[in-house]
C-alpha cells in the first residue's frame, strides 16, 4: 500500500491556481459522522437521532456530548447484541420495538432519524426501508428518516450531510423563485443572514436546516442555493437534481468571504451595486475594524492544519488572506472540488494541501516545521501542548458561530486565543 | 437491540485501551473502522494526558473492504513495532472488524516480531469494558509470566529474614474512579504499617514491572473489576494470597488494615487502637470524618433517604459509609457490574433492599423515581436521573467525566478518602438551617422549593422548569409512567383531593416524594378513595417521618 502513498496529484483547476494535492492513505485521526448528532440535535428541537450500532457508537456520543447534563437527551442507540447478530431476533422487528418504546417515551418528537454505523452497514441492515416502514405505521404524527454517519462511509461533518441529504426527496416541489441556504447555523447567524438579505431586497430565503425538522424546505427548478458549509456536496448534488442551481461563492467567513458570498445573491436577484454597497458598507467598516484588534497577533504567525472537518480550506483561506498567516499545510479529509473551487482559486500559490491522512507521518512533518499554531483534533492538542507547540482544536470551529460580519472578529479571536493564553500564562 | 440513551461502560476494547495507556512500554494495535479513534479523546481529554495513548489503529473505511482489511493489520503492526519499539504488543479488534474477522491477533502472532505479542479475543457484543480491562490485564499478566510459573505444589518460599513484607497493587487503571490518589493514599498506609509496595499494575507498570509480580508475598485487589481475574490467577499459579476488603470509607479501611496485617504477618494492634469507633474523635483518628459526622451539625443527616448505583466495588463500599459512617438510610442500591451481582445481592440484605442488576439507565431511573431518595450516589449517567427528577447527586463511581478528574488530591480510598467523601456527599444537600426554615415558611420569595440550595450556584432546580414547557406538557403522560416520582395511578387507585394535595405541597421537596408513596401505600391499604388532608396526617402517624 505504502508505494501507493505520497504521490503529488495535479489538480486541475478551472481558475488556473494548479494546485498538488498530496494524498495519504493510513491512519486516520478523525471523528465519524455520527458525532454531527451533537450538533444537529440541538438544531432541530423536534427531532430524535437514534443510532443504530454497537456499544462503541453510544460510547462515542456519549463521550462527546455527555459532560452536559441531560433532563431529555435528545439522542440514543439502539445497541445491537449477540442476538442480533446471530439472526435469532429479527433484527427489523426489533427495530420497529426500540423506535415505538421510543417515542412512547417521548410523544413531543416529530422526526426520527435512524442512523446507520459501521456495524449496521456491516452487517446490511437496510434502515432505509425500516424508515419507510415505520412510516407507514407513525406518519403524519412521526417522520422518520435515515441516514448513514458510520466511520467507514463518513468523516465528522459529513454526518450534517447525509442527513439533510435524507430530507431532499421528502421536499415538497415548488416553481416559485427562492434563495436557499444550505448548511447548519447557529441561529443567532441565521437571523443576521435573514436581515442582510432583506435589507438587499433578496428573498424569499429559506434555511435548510431549519429550526424544525418538521418544517422541511420546499425545492425546484427556480431555487437557487447559497452554500453555508463546504462539507454539504452530497446535499447540494441532490438539490440539484431536482433543479435547483448553485450560486457560486467561497464561503462567508471574514469580511471577504461574507461579502463575496452575499454578492453571490444579490447578483442573482440583481440588486443595485449602490444598494449592495449601501447595505454591506457599515458591516464591512466595523467587522474590518473589529478583525483589526487581531491582526497584529496572527499576521506572519505560521499556521498547520490536520484534517477534520473539510472547514479547513475556507478558513485557511480567511486566516491567509485577512489575517496574514502564512500557510504551512493544509489538510481536509476530503477534498470536494465541486464544494471549494471557489476558494482554492483565492488560496496562494505555494501552498501544500494534504487530502486524508497518515498520522504519524503528518506528526512528523508537524514536528519538523513547528509551525506557531496547529489546529488538530482533541486527541492530539494536548499531546502536541505538551510537546511544546501551540494547538487550536478543531472540534470548536464546528460548535461557535464564525460565519458572517458579525463573527469574523469571534473566528479571529478562536485563533488568537490559544497564543494569548500562552503569553499571559507564567507557570 | 437494546435501547439506550447513556451506556454505564464502553466496548471491550476501551478497557484493553485503559490497560496499554496505562503502561509503560506497551503497544496496541487496534483494528478498528474510521473514527474509532474517538477514544483517544477519553485519555487525552477527560484523563488530561499529555502523551498520545499508545494505540494504532487501522481505521479502515468502506473502500478497504473488499478484502485488503487484513493487509492493514499487517502494516499497522509491522509500522507500530518500528516506530515506537514497544516491550509488549497487544493486538486486537473493535465491534466492527470483529464482524469481518481478520483474525488480528493470529496474524500479528505469525508475524515473528522479537516482543511478546499478545492477542486479546474480546467479544463487543456481549461484553463490555471492564470486563475488556479485566481480560486484557490479565492475559498480559499471564503472557509475560507463563515461564516463571512453579510446578503446582510448589510450596512459597518465605520471607528473608529482616525483609519487610512487599505487598502488589492490583486494578489500579487510567480512567478509574480516583485511581491516580488512591494509589497514594493506599502507598502512605502500607508505609505506616511498615509494608513496601512491590508492583503496582497496571498503571505504571512495564512489561519488566510484570515480570517482577511474584516477588511480593501477597495481592492488594484494589479495583476488583479490573484485577480479581489475575489476583486469582497469581493466587493459583504463585501461592500469593490477595486481599478481599475495599478500603473505602473508615470502618472499611480499619477492616482493611487487620487483613493486611494478618497477610503479611505483622502487628497492626497500636494502629488499630487509636482508630476504634469512638475513640476516633478529632485528634486521636487519622481521618477527620468520625469527628464530622457525630458533631452536631451533621445531625440532621440522619436517616436521610440514599439511593446508591455504580460498579460494584464503589456501590458495595459507598452503602456501608453511608449507613454505618453517615448515618442515611439506603433506599436503594444496584450495580451494573453483573461479574459482581452476587456480591451486591448480598449488601443489599445488609439495608433490606432489593439490589438492583441492571445496565439499562432507563431502569435505574425508574427505580430512583420510585424509590424516592434525597441524594443520589451515583455515576454520571445518574446526574442526568438526578437533574430530571431535581434530587441532590454526588458521583461515587465510573463513568466519570472531565469534572471527577481533579487537580487536587482526592482518594476516595483510605483515611484521606474518607475525609474527601464527608465533603463530596454533604455538599449538594440543602444545609441544616435552611431545611429548618424551609420547612417553617414556604413561600418566601426567595427560598423555595423549586429554587436550588442556597449554599449551591443558582442552576439545577431553576433550570428545570424552563426547559421546553411545551415539550414538558405534551410529554406529561408518558413521561410520568416512565420516570418521575410518582408512581403511576391506575383505576381504582386513590385520587388526592384537591385538600390533600394542597396540604402535600407543603411538605418540602426532598420528602414530598415518599409522603406521597406513603399517603398512597396507606389509602389503598385502608381501602380509602380519596386522599384528604387527614388522611395524609393518618399515614405520617402511622409510618412516622
Amino acid at each position: 500500500m505504502s508505494n501507493l502513498q505520497d504521490i503529488p496529484v495535479v489538480l486541475s483547476q478551472r481558475s488556473g491556481s494548479d494546485l498538488p494535492v498530496l494524498r495519504e492513505r493510513g491512519q486516520r485521526e478523525v471523528f465519524c459522522g455520527l458525532t454531527g448528532i451533537v450538533w444537529l440535535h440541538r438544531k432541530l428541537q423536534d427531532a430524535f437521532f437514534l443510532v443504530v450500532g454497537s456499544r462503541t457508537c453510544a460510547h462515542l456520543v456519549q463521550s462527546a456530548a455527555g459532560v452536559m447534563i441531560f433532563a431529555e437527551p435528545r439522542f440514543g442507540t439502539a445497541i445491537l447484541t449477540d442476538r442480533d447478530l446471530a439472526g435469532i431476533a429479527d433484527a427489523n422487528d426489533e427495530l420497529d420495538r426500540v423506535c415505538i418504546s421510543l417515542l412512547e417515551r417521548r410523544p413531543e418528537i416529530k422526526a426520527l432519524f435512524l442512523v446507520g454505523s459501521c456495524p449496521s452497514e456491516v452487517i446490511k441492515l437496510d434502515l432505509a426501508r425500516a424508515a419507510e416502514r415505520l412510516n407507514e405505521r407513525l406518519l403524519p404524527q412521526v417522520r422518520v428518516l435515515s441516514y448513514s454517519g458510520s466511520g467507514i462511509e463518513t468523516t465528522f461533518t459529513q454526518g450534517e450531510d447525509n442527513a439533510l441529504k435524507a430530507f431532499v426527496p421528502i421536499m415538497p416541489q415548488t416553481d416559485a423563485r427562492q434563495l436557499l441556504v444550505v448548511g447548519c447555523l447557529p441561529d443567532v447567524v441565521e437571523d443576521q443572514f435573514r436581515r442582510q438579505f432583506e435589507q438587499l431586497g433578496i428573498g424569499p430565503v429559506n434555511f435548510f436546516p431549519g429550526r424544525r425538522a418538521e418544517d422541511v424546505p420546499s425545492i425546484g427548478p427556480n431555487t437557487q442555493l447559497l452554500l453555508a458549509q463546504p462539507f454539504n456536496g452530497e446535499t447540494v448534488r441532490a438539490l440539484t437534481a431536482r433543479g435547483a442551481t448553485v450560486l457560486a461563492a467561497p464561503y462567508p467567513f471574514g469580511v471577504e468571504g461574507t461579502t463575496a458570498w452575499l454578492r453571490a445573491a444579490a447578483r442573482a436577484w440583481q440588486t443595485p451595486d449602490a444598494r449592495f454597497d449601501a447595505v454591506t458598507a457599515p458591516l464591512i467598516k466595523r467587522a474590518s475594524a473589529a478583525l483589526e484588534r487581531y491582526r497584529p497577533q496572527l499576521a506572519g504567525k505560521r499556521l498547520f492544519m490536520l484534517p477534520d472537518s473539510q472547514l479547513e480550506i475556507p478558513l485557511a483561506r480567511f486566516l491567509n488572506r485577512e489575517m496574514g498567516m502564512a500557510l504551512v499545510e493544509v489538510g481536509t479529509p476530503y477534498l470536494d472540488r465541486q464544494m471549494v473551487s471557489e476558494e482554492l482559486a483565492l488560496l496562494p500559490p505555494d501552498i501544500v494541501l494534504s487530502e486524508g491522512q497518515h498520522l504519524e507521518r503528518q506528526l512528523d512533518r508537524v514536528r519538523a516545521a513547528r509551525p506557531d499554531l496547529t489546529v488538530c483534533g482533541l486527541g492530539l492538542a494536548n499531546p502536541l501542548e505538551a510537546e511544546g507547540l501551540a494547538t487550536k482544536w478543531s472540534i470548536e470551529l464546528v460548535f461557535s458561530p464564525i460565519h458572517g460580519y458579525d463573527q469574523a472578529a469571534d473566528l479571529a479571536e478562536l485563533f488568537v486565543r490559544p497564543l494569548a493564553r500562552r503569553e499571559r500564562l507564567a507557570v | 437491540m437494546q435501547l439506550t440513551l447513556w451506556t454505564y461502560e464502553g466496548p471491550p476494547h476501551v478497557g484493553a485501551m485503559r490497560i496499554a495507556t496505562s503502561m509503560r512500554d506497551v503497544h496496541y494495535v487496534l483494528h478498528a473502522p474510521q473514527g474509532d479513534t474517538y477514544a483517544d479523546l477519553l485519555f487525552t481529554m477527560i484523563e488530561r494526558q499529555d502523551r498520545r495513548p499508545p494505540v494504532t489503529y487501522t481505521t479502515f473505511q468502506a473502500r478497504d473492504l473488499g478484502g485488503s482489511t487484513a493487509d492493514l493489520v499487517k502494516t499497522a503492526v509491522a509500522e507500530a513495532y518500528e516506530r515506537f519499539k514497544p516491550k509488549a504488543l497487544l493486538v486486537g479488534e473493535s465491534c466492527t472488524a470483529e464482524l469481518i474477522q481478520d483474525q488480528s491477533g493470529s496474524l500479528a502472532c505469525g508475524m515473528n516480531l522479537p516482543i511478546p505479542v499478545i492477542p486479546l479475543e474480546l467479544p463487543s457484543y456481549s461484553k463490555k469494558e471492564n470486563w475488556g480491562a479485566a481480560e486484557t490485564f490479565y492475559h498480559v499478566v499471564r503472557a509475560l509470566l507463563a515461564d516463571q510459573v512453579p510446578p503446582p505444589g510448589t510450596p512459597r518460599p518465605a520471607r528473608a529474614e529482616g525483609r519487610r513484607p512487599r505487598a502488589n497493587l492490583l486494578g489500579p487503571t487510567v480512567l478509574g474512579f480516583r485511581c491516580r490518589d488512591d494509589v497514594q493514599e493506599i502507598r502512605r498506609l502500607l508505609d505506616l504499617l511498615g509494608i513496601d509496595v512491590n508492583v503496582i499494575a497496571p498503571l505504571g507498570a512495564s512489561p519488566d514491572d510484570i515480570r517482577r509480580l511474584p516477588d511480593a508475598d501477597f495481592n492488594i485487589d484494589l479495583y476488583p473489576e479490573v484485577s480479581r481475574t489475575t489476583a486469582s490467577w497469581l493466587q493459583r499459579n504463585f501461592g500469593m494470597p490477595a486481599t478481599r476488603v475495599i478500603p473505602m470509607g473508615v470502618g472499611a479501611t480499619r477492616d482493611f488494615i487487620a487483613e493486611v496485617a494478618q497477610l503479611a504477618g505483622i502487628d497492626a494492634s497500636a494502629l488499630l487502637a487509636s482508630e476504634q469507633p469512638g475513640v476516633a474523635g478529632f485528634s486521636s483518628s487519622l481521618s477527620r470524618m468520625p469527628w464530622y459526622a457525630r458533631s452536631v451539625d451533621s445531625t440532621y443527616l440522619t436517616g436521610k433517604r440514599v439511593f446508591i448505583f455504580g460498579d460494584a466495588t464503589h456501590a458495595i463500599a459507598a452503602a456501608r459509609i453511608a449507613k454505618e459512617e453517615m448515618g442515611f438510610t439506603v433506599v436503594g442500591l444496584g450495580t451494573y457490574s453483573r461479574e459482581f451481582a452476587r456480591d451486591v445481592r448480598d449488601a443489599a440484605k445488609l439495608y433490606d433492599v432489593e439490589a438492583l442488576i441492571s445496565d439499562d439507565y432507563l431502569e435505574v431511573e425508574q427505580a430512583i423515581g420510585a424509590a424516592a431518595p434525597e441524594l443520589v450516589l451515583g455515576t454520571q449517567m445518574e446526574r442526568h436521573i438526578a437533574k430530571r427528577l431535581g434530587v441532590a447527586c454526588a458521583v461515587i463511581s465510573i463513568p466519570i467525566h472531565v469534572q471527577d478528574v481533579p487537580a487536587r488530591y482526592s482518594p476516595v480510598y483510605g483515611f484521606e478518602g474518607a475525609n474527601v467523601i464527608f465533603d463530596t456527599w454533604v455538599h449538594p444537600l440543602v444545609m441544616g438551617l435552611e431545611e429548618h426554615l424551609l420547612q417553617m415558611f414556604r413561600d418566601d420569595f426567595e427560598f423555595h422549593d423549586d429554587a436550588a440550595a442556597s449554599h449551591l450556584p443558582a442552576v439545577a432546580r431553576d433550570a428545570r422548569p424552563a426547559a421546553a414547557p411545551d415539550a414538558v406538557a405534551a410529554a406529561e403522560p408518558v413521561a410520568t409512567a416512565v420516570a418521575t416520582p410518582e408512581p403511576v395511578i391506575a383505576a381504582g387507585e386513590p385520587i388526592w383531593s384537591e385538600d390533600g394535595e394542597r396540604e402535600l405541597k407543603k411538605i418540602p421537596f426532598f420528602v414530598r416524594g415518599k409522603a406521597k408513596r406513603n399517603t398512597e401505600a396507606f389509602a389503598r391499604e385502608h381501602g380509602l378513595a380519596t386522599i384528604t388532608v387527614e388522611t395524609l396526617y393518618d399515614a405520617k402517624a402511622h409510618y412516622g417521618r
